[in-house]
């Protein structure tokens, strides 16, 4: 094969080195060394370490929340507790762990090692980014000690005006985690269009990356509108400008437009990078060519697209007029299409496969399960006449815990557990891995299926005392959700194992195709010692492993003999 | 900007991650492109705001525009355009490395955005003294409609905005002018110049959309 | 898994709610069942299994593309229509004005006369809502009739049913307004049309001959007294009636009054005048929604609260 191409360019097959002594995590010593990197796998990794944070933080607030919820009366916590809690867990999670979890973490680490660049675009604004989300971050803990919030974490006007809490501390960590949105979002697309390596053409991009050029469209279109509706919001708490207070001549309704034309695309930002991860996992571990490539790829574009017109699903009740609700309605169906072509897509990749089920791969298989529930439930509440009934009930809480947590965060896992031997050079302990697996999908299950009979009996959302009939459900709801805790616990103890003692993982433990897996575990510095020429896609399973270890040398002297060739292939 | 590489000997920006500076300067001018995106983007919801507020009540934004002074809002329009000019220019002189006149030029362009933060400190000013506020201090008294402090406010939203867009542009200038001076940029190496002038030319453009829409009501 | 039908919507809304369920599950059930099978059947053998390549097949893909296009369509209009049924109501609807605000809720019957947190409405015939906010936004949840609108302050909002079937029924605030969010709830009473009629003779007469404490305790509860202020000396929103009475009460600006009737009066019609150190300043005001008769029980029903 090689002296095929040979012809046309001065390309070899690069050996991994399977025990390297220089990577990118002894490159540079020291905590500073860290802080200021410009190496997009560290920036990755500083990400995934703030998540991880933030999710704990989340979660603990979570459990609390069930804690109280066991009894329809004061448990332990009073009501304006309990409110300031269930705003904290939304914000929390929504704004400082789910958007830029799978982008800003796994995106920055694996974007670029899988167009064979060295690095982003903007590696400055990259580190920029991180710096402001923590900046954002602690705006939002500043928040929380100086009178916390308890307006929801949709902030809806005038309550979020006239309460006493800590709004505009929290809207101002909104505004500015935004921009860390805004300047990852660029990064990537400006990346991918520019860095991708001789030969990498659109056609061969992992869906992993698509997924993330989609994600990247909404940040930058959606975004900005975020940033200027809560900079409004401030503004009308601090000088009362009247835009969204109906005391001053304000409309509420319009700062529910304002707000959901961000936050419904934000549900994109949240699910559509899982969408990527999930393709990868599955044509990984089922050894086989993804089935209908351009199918899901430009579904996700689709999902990005459509995404911008339905926000009006979430104001059927509000008071929006009857007409818009139908359109918007009609509108949010077609979100459903392209989801669905996804998923049949996923399992006819599986069709006459090599299925192997190690964990990644079940946390693949737990996200078809959990994901088709949520999308059918939300076939569901898109329907007008039965999302009356259903809006602001449970039934809503379990339909996004089952697509955010069942969809984004078992995704997640899956890619973290995935790409663990790279990112780290060790492996987890499979046994655990897996067990730790049917946990966290048994128990996500007992905590939030329950939800689903509450809140089709009619259980209001955010609230504090319930009637007496609902308590059983709560009660299940609640213990499983310590089972859930129990199961991330699990989970880190395994994890922080893995790299002390885990066993030294090979460059390709999973004997995929995608490039980020061409080069040693953990990675260099540079991501590659050549640059790689890419002459398959990333699913070409059927292919022999050494094909996929073309490169052009990086030393001088290879680089000069290369630079007399033309760069085609 | 294909013969960036042209001009070799000079201390070479190229980074490590990039292949050569034709990839380099094409992804900035993208990076800063897309920024422009979502810059637009977010004056378009103070737009959407403006449109629904107008569409509701369009008395009272008849009435309100009076208040403002078309001659000084007029006088900004065209001192922005002007400097948008002198920018341009500036850029063609950084290209053709006629640094000294690149700097002048910039000079210019900074003096013009000054000159156009004088007239809005003014006009401010006097509103203020009309009691005209933001929000809740409002206290004029001089326009009958119930709801003229919304127009003010959506008033002072947008140009604030834009103000504050100004002076980023004018920080922006004044590092080009020190960067042009250390002979940082220069025929092989102008991206910063040229982001800079993306970016004012921006700035420009908000500030002519928001002159007719606020002060040219009829 | 819904609450009783107890509207004419219900069935409507239900049939769908089933159809979609069933649907849903039937897809559901087929994408796991398929997986199951795969997983099963195409499980690694050994590590050099060979795959085919398969990229796209056309005749599946727009079978599995049409198909739901389809579904979504029929979802479509079978809820748009059953919206439209909701959110038009029938032109001789019996109309009650209603007011929400934190948190409570007063119901205008339209000969006049007010109740709060109860409402009675006659079964067999459309019922129409039009509701304003005091305050905030809230959202009026009747589950068992199927409807819900949120209630603004700035516009008159409507919602409407037909009860099928006498009884009561729990109505809930749905959109989030504050610390007692969660006890914002009234009663819907369906009555039948004679019990109805009587109703409006007699209930929202005061009963004259009720002794003033009685009235006070009847009171307590119909007009929501009980969402915030306990009788048993726990705080909860407000402070506990229970040895109230004549006790010293130290205000937020540090000044200290005495408990007495005319403060609980100013309380009741003024709340937000002198506020109780260490509690939000957020009860709505009773003017206009209590008369001089159950104010006076109130003070009465306090007043024996002592222990």
């Amino acid at each position: 094969m090689a002296e095929r191409s040979a012809n046309t360019l001065r390309i070899r097959e690069f050996p991994i080195d399977e025990n390297p002594k220089h990577t990118y995590l002894n490159h540079e010593k020291g905590i500073l060394s860290w802080l200021f990197t410009l190496d997009h796998k560290r920036i990755g990794l500083l990400y995934l370490g703030s998540i991880t944070f933030f999710f704990f933080v989340g979660g603990v607030l979570a459990l609390l929340l069930r804690t109280e919820l066991l009894t329809p009366a004061q448990s332990i916590i009073d009501a304006d507790t309990y409110n300031q809690i269930f705003t904290l867990h939304g914000a929390i999670m929504i704004f400082l762990f789910i958007i830029p979890s799978i982008p800003a973490a796994l995106g920055n680490f694996f974007l670029p090692m899988m167009i064979g660049a060295k690095d982003v675009a903007f590696p400055r604004l990259n580190l920029a980014s991180w710096w402001i989300y923590i900046f954002g971050a602690l705006f939002a803990l500043f928040s929380i000690v100086n009178g916390a919030v308890d307006t929801g974490w949709t902030f809806y006007t005038p309550y979020s005006v006239q309460t006493g809490t800590a709004v505009v501390s929290m809207t101002l960590a909104v505004f500015i985690l935004g921009f860390s949105s805004i300047l990852t979002g660029i990064n990537f697309i400006v990346t991918l269009h520019k860095l991708r390596s001789p030969g990498l053409s659109w056609s061969k991009m992992p869906l992993f990356l698509w997924s993330l050029y989609a994600t990247a469209v909404i940040q930058i279109l959606a975004t900005p509108v975020l940033a200027i509706t809560v900079l409004l919001l401030a503004m009308e708490r601090i000088l009362g400008i009247g835009i969204f207070d109906p005391a001053m001549g304000g409309d509420p309704v319009l700062y529910q437009h304002f707000f959901w034309f961000y936050s419904h695309p934000a549900v994109y930002i949240m699910i559509v990078p899982a969408f990527g991860i999930i393709s990868e996992l599955i044509s990984t571990f089922s050894r086989k060519t993804i089935f209908g490539y351009w199918a899901i790829a430009l579904s996700s574009l689709a999902i990005a697209f459509i995404g911008f017109l339905v926000w009006g699903h979430h104001m059927f009740v509000s008071g929006q007029s009857e007409l818009s609700s139908v359109v918007f309605s009609f509108l949010t169906f077609f979100v459903g299409v392209p989801t669905g072509i996804k998923i049949f897509n996923w399992v006819a990749t599986m069709y006459r496969g090599s299925i192997d089920l190690k964990t990644p791969m079940l946390y693949a298989l737990a996200f078809l399960f959990l994901f088709t529930i949520g999308g059918l439930t939300g076939i569901m509440i898109g329907a007008l006449s039965i999302n009356v009934h259903l809006h602001d009930t449970y039934y809503i809480v379990a339909h996004f815990h089952y697509v955010m947590m069942g969809g984004t965060v078992i995704a997640l896992l899956g890619g973290i557990h995935y790409w663990w031997p790279k990112m780290t050079g060790r492996m987890y302990n499979e046994m655990w891995g897996r067990i730790t697996c049917g946990i966290i999908f048994v128990s996500f299950n007992m905590t939030f299926l329950p939800q689903f009979i509450m809140g089709s009996q009619g259980m209001p959302r955010r609230y504090f005392n319930y009637v007496d009939q609902f308590q059983g459900l709560h009660q299940f709801s609640t213990i499983g959700s310590y089972l859930l805790g129990l199961g991330f616990v699990i989970m880190a103890v395994y994890l922080a194992w893995s790299l002390f003692k885990g066993p030294r993982a090979t460059s390709n433990p999973w004997k995929a195709r995608s490039l980020d897996w061409m080069t040693s575990s953990p990675p260099t510095h540079h991501n590659f010692e050549y640059t790689p020429v890419i002459l398959h896609g990333p699913y070409d399973h059927h292919k022999p492993m050494k094909e996929f270890r073309m490169g052009v040398a990086e030393s001088e002297e290879e680089r000069e003999s290369a630079k007399q060739k033309p760069l085609k292939s | 900007m294909g013969n960036q590489s042209a001009a070799a000997g000079r201390k070479s920006h190229l980074q490590h991650h990039f292949v050569n500076e034709d990839q380099q300067f094409e992804s900035s001018k993208m990076g800063m492109w897309i920024f422009l995106v979502t810059e637009v983007l977010m004056f378009g919801g103070l737009f959407v705001a403006y449109i629904i507020y107008r569409a509701w009540h369009p008395d009272l934004f008849y009435m309100a525009a009076q208040e403002l002074d078309v001659a000084l809002g007029a006088t900004n329009t065209v001192v922005l355009i002007a400097s948008s000019l002198t920018i341009a220019l500036a850029i063609r002189a950084v290209q053709l490395d006629k640094i000294k006149a690149a700097i002048n030029y910039l000079s210019a362009t900074l003096l013009l955005a000054g000159t156009f933060l004088v007239i809005k400190y003014f006009e401010y000013m006097d509103k203020f003294g009309k009691g005209i506020y933001p929000g809740q201090a409002y206290s004029y008294e001089g326009i009958h409609h119930e709801m003229a402090v919304n127009f003010f406010s959506i008033y002072y939203m947008m140009t604030g905005l834009h103000g504050i867009h100004v002076l980023v542009g004018m920080a922006l200038i004044g590092w080009m002018i020190i960067k042009a001076k250390k002979g940082a940029v220069h025929s092989g190496y102008y991206t910063p110049v040229e982001n800079t002038g993306l970016f004012w030319h921006l700035v420009d453009i908000i500030w002519i959309f928001l002159f007719p829409l606020l002060y040219l009501i009829d | 898994m819904l609450p009783p039908q107890r509207s004419t919507v219900a069935g409507d809304v239900d049939s769908l709610f089933t159809f979609i369920n069933v649907a849903g599950f039937i897809l559901f059930a087929g994408i796991m069942i398929t997986i199951l099978i795969f997983v099963i059947k195409y499980r690694r053998k050994s590590e050099d299994d060979v795959t085919p390549v398969i990229t796209h097949n056309s005749i599946l893909e727009v079978t599995w593309t049409v198909i739901p296009i389809i579904l979504i369509l029929i979802v479509f209009s079978w809820g748009f229509r059953g919206f439209l049924t909701l959110s038009s109501p029938p032109p001789n609807a019996y109309e009650i004005n209603v007011t929400a605000a934190s948190w409570l809720w007063e119901f205008r019957y339209p000969g006049g006369g007010t109740t709060v947190n109860e409402v009675f409405v006659p079964v067999d015939r459309p019922v129409k809502f039009i509701m304003r906010s005091d305050d905030v936004l809230h959202s009026l949840y009747v589950p068992d009739f199927r409807i819900k609108m949120d209630v603004l302050p700035n516009r008159y909002t409507t919602t409407w049913f037909q009860a099928t079937e006498t009884g009561q029924s729990i109505l809930y605030c749905t959109e989030y307004c504050g610390t007692a969010h969660s006890d914002m709830l009234a009663t819907v009473h369906v009555l039948s049309q004679d019990e109805f009629e009587e109703w409006l003779e007699t209930g929202l007469e005061i009963d004259e001959d009720m002794p003033l404490a009685e009235l006070g305790e009847a009171t307590y509860t119909s007009a929501g007294c009980n969402a915030c202020h306990s009788l048993d000396g726990t705080s909860r929103i407000g402070p506990s009636f229970l040895n109230l009475f004549g006790s010293d009460r130290e205000l937020q600006d540090g000044s200290v009054v005495v408990a007495d009737e005319d403060y609980i009066r100013r309380s009741i019609l003024d709340p937000q005048a002198e506020v109780t150190a260490g509690y939000p300043n957020n009860m709505p005001s009773y003017a206009g929604r209590l008369n001089e008769r159950q104010i006076d029980g109130l003070i009465a029903f306090i007043k024996e609260l002592q222990d």
